[in-house]
């Protein structure tokens, strides 16, 4: 019952290249939450995007629960918020449809994210980035979610709205046994939310 | 008076070259009796009152004779425009979206991209019995391939887009992905370039006609009658052709206002200006 990186190796597509990753191993059980920090361009979300699912490692595998990640269909039980919430909400769709747009989510999670009723007719352009990062959180935490990838999901925020993320976003995890990988710079903030710190050794 | 946005005024216009385009062919449509009426009585009368265009070698009023078939032109280039439009969205999605598709139809796109417009829309008229049947193939067939490109790599580099790999993770359907995300972004290049086809697709209609491998010469079009007139140019009867080309490039002109306005106001980076 876990997800497991198992010597995970990843070179973008260009020749010559030298691979982002190399050997990266990495497991997180249901209930930890687990920091990740690393110098800029180590490849931290590259190593998210493989979790999640978003590309495939050119070694090794991602386990999920000792299957591989891609064997599930539907609704992928990694889900993965991304730094920038503007850039993962479609610009011409109202906010309430990307939210719902796999299925309604419950009212629980918007009043607890503070989302008001009046953002979900506007459009993503008229939001600022942390009104936007409560719609990306909610909307990531459907039935099926069972880990947790926040990759630097607080960084442009102002402490206020950080703290009331965090605190939320605890809360959910410990309510649903959710496993969290939390990437960030801020080993300030990792070393409060975290159960353990694990940071990618820098390229041999 | 207050003063206009630009939004507002791109719809003005919009509006008024649509009615004015709508009325031409509600005339023609009208007129076409007249059109066809010779009348021996006044023969080659130069433009005056009654007869504004003036009247040709059969006595036919000639502005009735130029609204006539400018609606027919411009009926043809509607439907056209409409087949080649449609065509070149289900070619171009569907290239992006599967692989080998896309070798083929990239390939299709430009083989028909590489032979001159007029020379494939006239060989795809005689093949197809020339007529209205010939024009219409001739020019839908020929006129989707730039389009199709367009929205083949639209759909590419929306396919990459994040909030679509996202979605995709959160388990929505394939059938959802494609109405919910990717036609909206398409519709504005989609219908921008359904419009700016349709002068390409008139000219093309008159110039196939004018040469002969379009419609039949007792139809009212525009071909028809340019080339019909080219023979009492030389006789000093210039009215003949002069105004129905520059009615002919009026209406192009129009079009062309048309899809720039349309696209002015579809475009969502100009939406608050």
């Amino acid at each position: 019952m876990s997800l497991e990186a198992k010597s995970l190796t990843f070179r973008y597509r260009r020749r010559g290249q030298s691979p982002v990753l190399e050997g990266v191993n990495l497991t997180l059980e249901p209930g930890e939450r687990v920091g990740l920090s690393a110098p800029s361009g180590r490849g931290k979300t590259t190593l998210c995007k493989l979790l999640a699912g978003y590309e495939r490692p050119v070694q090794g595998t991602v386990l999920l629960d000792g299957r591989p990640l891609e064997q599930y269909k539907g609704a992928c039980p990694v889900q993965m918020i991304w730094q920038h919430p503007e850039t993962v909400l479609d610009p011409l769709l109202p906010l309430g449809v990307s939210l719902n747009e796999a299925g309604a989510v419950e009212e629980r999670l918007l009043e607890e994210l503070h989302i008001q009723p009046g953002w979900l007719t506007r459009y993503p352009q008229e939001l600022s980035g942390g009104e936007l990062q409560r719609f990306c959180i909610a909307r990531a935490l459907g039935p099926a979610t069972r880990y947790l990838l926040c990759d630097e999901i607080t960084a442009m925020l102002d402490l206020i709205t950080q703290t009331q993320i965090w605190d939320f976003l605890l809360r959910e995890a410990q309510r649903r046994n959710l496993g969290l990988l939390i990437v960030s710079h801020s080993a300030p903030l990792l070393e409060r939310v975290c159960t353990r710190i694990q940071s990618l050794s820098p390229i041999p | 008076m207050r003063r206009l946005n630009q939004r507002q005024r791109a719809l003005l216009l919009l509006l008024l070259a649509a009615a004015v385009l709508l009325a031409i062919t509600l005339a023609g449509a009208l007129l076409t009796g007249r059109a066809m009426e010779t009348d021996f009585s006044r023969l080659n009368l130069a433009p005056d009152l009654p007869y504004l265009f003036g009247t040709d070698w059969m006595g036919r009023d000639m502005f009735a004779r130029t609204l006539t078939g400018l609606s027919l032109s411009i009926r043809i280039g509607a439907l056209t425009a409409c087949v080649s439009a449609v065509i070149a969205l289900v070619l171009g999605v569907a290239a992006a979206l599967n692989r080998k598709l896309d070798a083929v139809f990239s390939w299709c796109i430009d083989l028909f991209l590489g032979i001159p417009h007029i020379l494939l829309v006239m060989l795809i008229s005689l093949a197809f019995g020339r007529g209205f049947l010939g024009v219409v193939a001739g020019v839908s067939l020929s006129h989707w391939p730039s389009l199709a490109r367009l929205l083949r790599g639209e759909v590419l580099q929306l396919r990459q887009a994040p909030y679509l790999r996202l979605a995709r993770k959160l388990g929505v359907p394939r059938r959802d992905l494609i109405r919910r995300h990717l036609l909206p972004h398409l519709l504005p290049q989609f219908l921008t370039g359904l419009i700016l086809q349709f002068p390409h697709a008139i000219l093309h209609e008159a110039s196939v006609t004018f040469l002969g491998f379009g419609l039949s010469s007792e139809q009212p079009a525009i071909g028809v009658i340019l080339s019909e007139s080219m023979r009492y140019l030389t006789t000093g009867r210039w009215w003949l052709a002069l105004f129905p080309g520059l009615a002919l490039v009026g209406v192009v002109l129009l079009f062309a206002a048309l899809g720039e306005q349309a696209r002015r106001l579809l475009d969502p980076s100009s939406i608050h200006q």
